[in-house]
């Protein structure tokens, strides 16, 4: 184990101005859509570095939004890949239909994860993707987070004879326990995932050849950090009104980037701006929509394989997701817990890696006090919920979730059910007519209750 | 003999008999009777416990430590779902999903088991949202055991040893009483005299499988979630030697792996008309109750032996990553181990990672030329003519191939 400096290249990024030194000197013209525009090139940017490795047969580290550990891998110079974010953007691409095809041919069910489907016709096809080749894996490293990981880990390794690392981290064993660092059996739960990681830095240095560097680690947390600092605020600004972001379609994007970016100099760079456009926004009172009537809570996973649309069939009614428990999951829980800590890096990750995963699973599998919580906090009128058929880890709880949440609050909720990938059992008119339906209802009860906008 | 409804005094677990109907019967009599127990979807073993006094702890699929439910004078209950319709839980989930979850909350919903605490085990995305669900539904408490999804990592025992400690506290708050170290081994005793029973019943089914079909097999493995196992014990002992004895005339049949009733169950109807074409030499059904491989150490740290136990003297799932135990060739190495000629793969509807896993058994299974006959099934399913017609079918082809 080596330690080395801090890079001068990427502290310069990591350390520009604070966001209200540097606000005001830029003008809402250069600033307002900012974030969109900078996620979308960094993320054309990764798969960019992505195909390069392709294109080098460089061996790529696959890992999974929840529980990623990029900050560990990169110290050894993996390419990261996240075969879900490839996935979905096969759907918004409108390729997989294909893709799901030639699995189901391959032998796959129609009933199971989209996602795994589209990359194992991916992975047939040699890694050809819509963003570029994919490079193949020299390990994969999943969490338990969703037992599909595992299974899909499991897949590559009799692909490739793919080494797979499951780093298992226990979740809560029960709705409501407390976080508690001091409970014994928290204690448990901390040796375990930090004797989980210390066995795996041998193995990766095997594979990679490169040997671990404590220092290294010390300053990608320190990135995570910051990127970390300024998603929780990303999300606590959104209780603006009006709302300065749409969480399903304009979350998407930051999520982009807060997972294939996460513990690099230019994910802590974006987000510091991202907050640096929000707070202007905020100030000028410049909302995501030019009219916004309903404020709304986004539960499941988006529709991929109609996206843009999917958004506009609320948007056409003034109605905004100001949160959605999918900007909690799919970032890895990326708002909570305490921020590392670069005194003792190792230790530090493993507490983080288990307080960040364990906030994902908790807000999927016992969300309901913290979807209320979100009701009051964001001042939201309504609840969508959006279980989907590829993904049973987020849909399986999701009716009863809101049966409970209904017979504890007053919010209207809406129901509605599609998928992720698969067209086949996406019905847009359907969709419509429930979304009309639950709007018109809004509408009626803003009426009843005289409130304006 | 402790018949709560002339017992003075408290319970005595040891010697509560549950299910005396078998006493004194023949053999087809007493499978007859074992038969009527599993198919009573009203559970009388629970009901009679719960009338004596006696507290329950229902688990879900796959695998679950009874015996620190057993050391602490509790009725341990497997719950494997059931042939019911889920009129009350139907409601609770989503439209994707294997039919074991909802019939498994309907089963307390419904009252047909009343439950004191219920423990289940994230071993697929569907079943790790039922904790959630269940325990925003029942009146009793509901934990999840996180088993290690890391089987070979250097701390794996000490952490599951930790987190069964965790379950012993939470079973004792239910007993009102401690799980000693003693009662521990006294109950592990009790539950290897059960595994090796088990293993008998297999290799009997291996060695000659006209003297005991699947279904009937099933049956009597099965008994053993609805019951305490000093009790079925008695039953495998009782019911073993007679299987031995039994006057049944060898048949030519092809001699077949069931793969595929690691969690949900298919109903017995499919297990019977499976039996009547093949000889079933092995299988997964209900693969948690044989988890466990070998006898568990009495001495010493009994956690510690239970922990070790699940990890390396253990069988095999698709809900299992364990680099040591890679599912295609355990399988492979089941069908050898039996000398079956050939494998049935099934899996249950909208069951993830049996789904999947079946693309890995075929595949190695085409690579080894071993034939298969693949299926889907559901425990609610009720018609099994086509099924049968096909099975029989691929029997024919392998016969007079």
């Amino acid at each position: 184990m080596t330690e080395t400096a801090t890079s001068g290249a990427d502290t310069d990024a990591a350390t520009r101005p604070p966001a209200d030194t540097a606000m005001e000197a830029v003008s809402t013209a250069e600033i307002v859509g900012r974030g969109n525009t900078d996620g979308n090139r960094l993320f054309k940017e990764w798969f960019a570095g992505l195909d390069r490795a392709a294109e080098e047969g460089r061996g790529a580290a696959y890992v999974f939004v929840m529980g990623s550990l990029t900050e560990l891998l990169r110290c050894f110079d993996f390419p990261v890949v996240f075969p879900e974010i490839n996935s979905l953007q096969t759907a918004v691409r409108h390729l997989a239909p294909e893709l799901l095809n030639e699995a189901e041919d391959y032998g796959y069910s129609p009933d199971i994860c989209g996602y795994v489907k589209a990359d194992v016709a991916t992975q047939l096809r040699g890694g050809t993707h819509p963003m570029g080749t994919i490079p193949k894996p020299a390990v994969t490293v999943c969490t338990n987070a969703c037992n599909t990981y595992i299974k899909w880990a499991e897949i590559w390794e009799r692909m490739y004879e793919t080494p797979t690392f499951v780093v298992d981290v226990p979740g809560s064993r029960s709705a409501g326990e407390a976080f508690s660092t001091s409970d014994r059996a928290f204690a448990n739960d901390r040796a375990y995932v930090e004797t989980q990681l210390r066995d795996l830095i041998p193995r990766l240095e095997e594979i990679s050849g490169v040997p671990f560097d404590i220092g290294r680690l010390r300053e990608r947390l320190g990135w995570t950090n910051e990127m970390r600092r300024a998603w929780t605020r990303v999300l606590e600004l959104n209780r603006s009104r009006p709302a300065l972001f749409n969480a399903l379609t304009d979350g998407t994007v930051y999520l982009g980037v807060a997972n294939g970016l996460r513990a690099t100099p230019e994910a802590a760079a974006y987000f510091r701006d991202l907050v640096e456009e929000l707070e202007h926004r905020r100030e000028q009172g410049i909302g995501t929509l030019p009219e916004e009537l309903h404020r709304l809570i986004f539960v499941g996973v988006p529709c991929y394989p109609i996206f843009r649309r999917f958004g506009e069939l609320f948007t056409e009614w003034g109605g905004v997701f100001v949160s959605s428990t999918y900007m909690h999951f799919a970032s890895g829980g990326a708002n909570a817990g305490p921020e590392y800590d670069l005194d003792r890096p190792l230790e530090s990750l493993a507490e983080g890696l288990l307080a960040q995963t364990r906030a994902a699973m908790d807000s999927m599998f016992f969300q309901t006090d913290a979807l209320l919580e979100m009701v009051d906090h964001y001042q939201a009128d309504g609840i969508v919920y959006h279980p989907i058929k590829s993904c049973r880890t987020v849909s399986t709880g999701l009716a009863d979730n809101r049966r409970a949440v209904m017979e504890r609050r007053d919010v209207p909720s809406l129901f509605i059910e599609s998928d992720m990938m698969d067209q086949r059992v996406v019905s847009e008119a359907q969709l419509k007519n429930r979304i009309d339906a639950f709007f018109e209802g809004l509408e009626s009860r803003r009426l009843k209750s005289g409130t304006t906008t | 003999m402790n018949d709560p409804a002339t017992r003075d005094g408290p319970l005595d677990p040891a010697t509560l008999e549950l299910f005396p109907r078998w006493r004194g019967r023949d053999l087809d009599e007493l499978l007859w009777e074992c038969r009527e127990l599993l198919e009573d979807m009203d559970f009388p073993t629970v009901a009679r416990w719960r009338e004596g006094g006696g507290k329950v702890v229902g688990h879900f699929q796959v695998y679950f430590p009874e015996e620190i439910v057993h050391a602490a004078g509790l009725l341990p209950f497997r719950v494997r779902g059931a042939p019911i319709e889920p009129f009350q839980a139907d409601s609770r989930f989503g439209s994707y999903l294997c039919s074991i979850l909802k019939t498994s909350l309907e089963l307390a919903l419904s009252g047909r088991v009343e439950l004191d605490l219920f423990v289940s085990h994230p071993i697929c995305d569907a079943a790790r949202n039922l904790a959630g669900v269940w325990g925003r539904n029942a009146d009793h408490r509901c934990e999840i055991l996180y088993l290690p999804q890391n089987a070979t990592a250097s701390h794996a025992p000490a952490y599951l040893r930790g987190e069964y400690d965790r379950l012993r506290r939470e079973v004792e708050t239910v007993a009102g009483q401690a799980v000693t170290d003693d009662k521990l081994r006294a109950s592990i005793r009790i539950y290897n005299e059960n595994r090796r029973l088990l293993r008998e019943l297999y290799a009997l089914r291996r060695e000659s499988p006209w003297l005991l079909s699947a279904d009937e097999s099933y049956v009597l493995m099965a008994l053993g979630g609805l019951m305490r196992r000093e009790e079925h014990n008695g039953i495998l002992e009782a019911t073993l030697p007679l299987l031995r004895q039994r006057e049944i005339r060898r048949q030519d049949r092809i001699r077949v792996v069931f793969e595929g009733g690691f969690c949900e169950q298919p109903p017995m109807d499919l297990i019977r008309a499976v039996a009547r074409s093949c000889y079933v030499v092995d299988d997964d059904l209900l693969i948690g109750m044989r988890w466990i491989l070998e006898d568990i150490s009495t001495e010493g740290d009994p956690l510690l032996a239970l922990a070790d136990a699940y990890l390396n003297r253990s069988s095999y799932s698709p809900v299992q990553h364990d680099d040591r135990k890679p599912k295609e060739r355990m399988l492979m190495e089941r069908i050898r181990d039996a000398g079956a000629e050939a494998a049935i793969v099934t899996a249950a509807k909208m069951c993830e990672p049996g789904l999947e896993e079946q693309v890995t058994y075929i595949h190695a299974l085409d690579e080894a030329k071993v034939p298969y006959f693949v299926s889907e099934f559901e425990e609610n399913m009720s018609s099994f003519d086509h099924l049968e017609i096909q099975l029989e079918t691929f029997v024919e082809n392998l016969m007079f191939d």
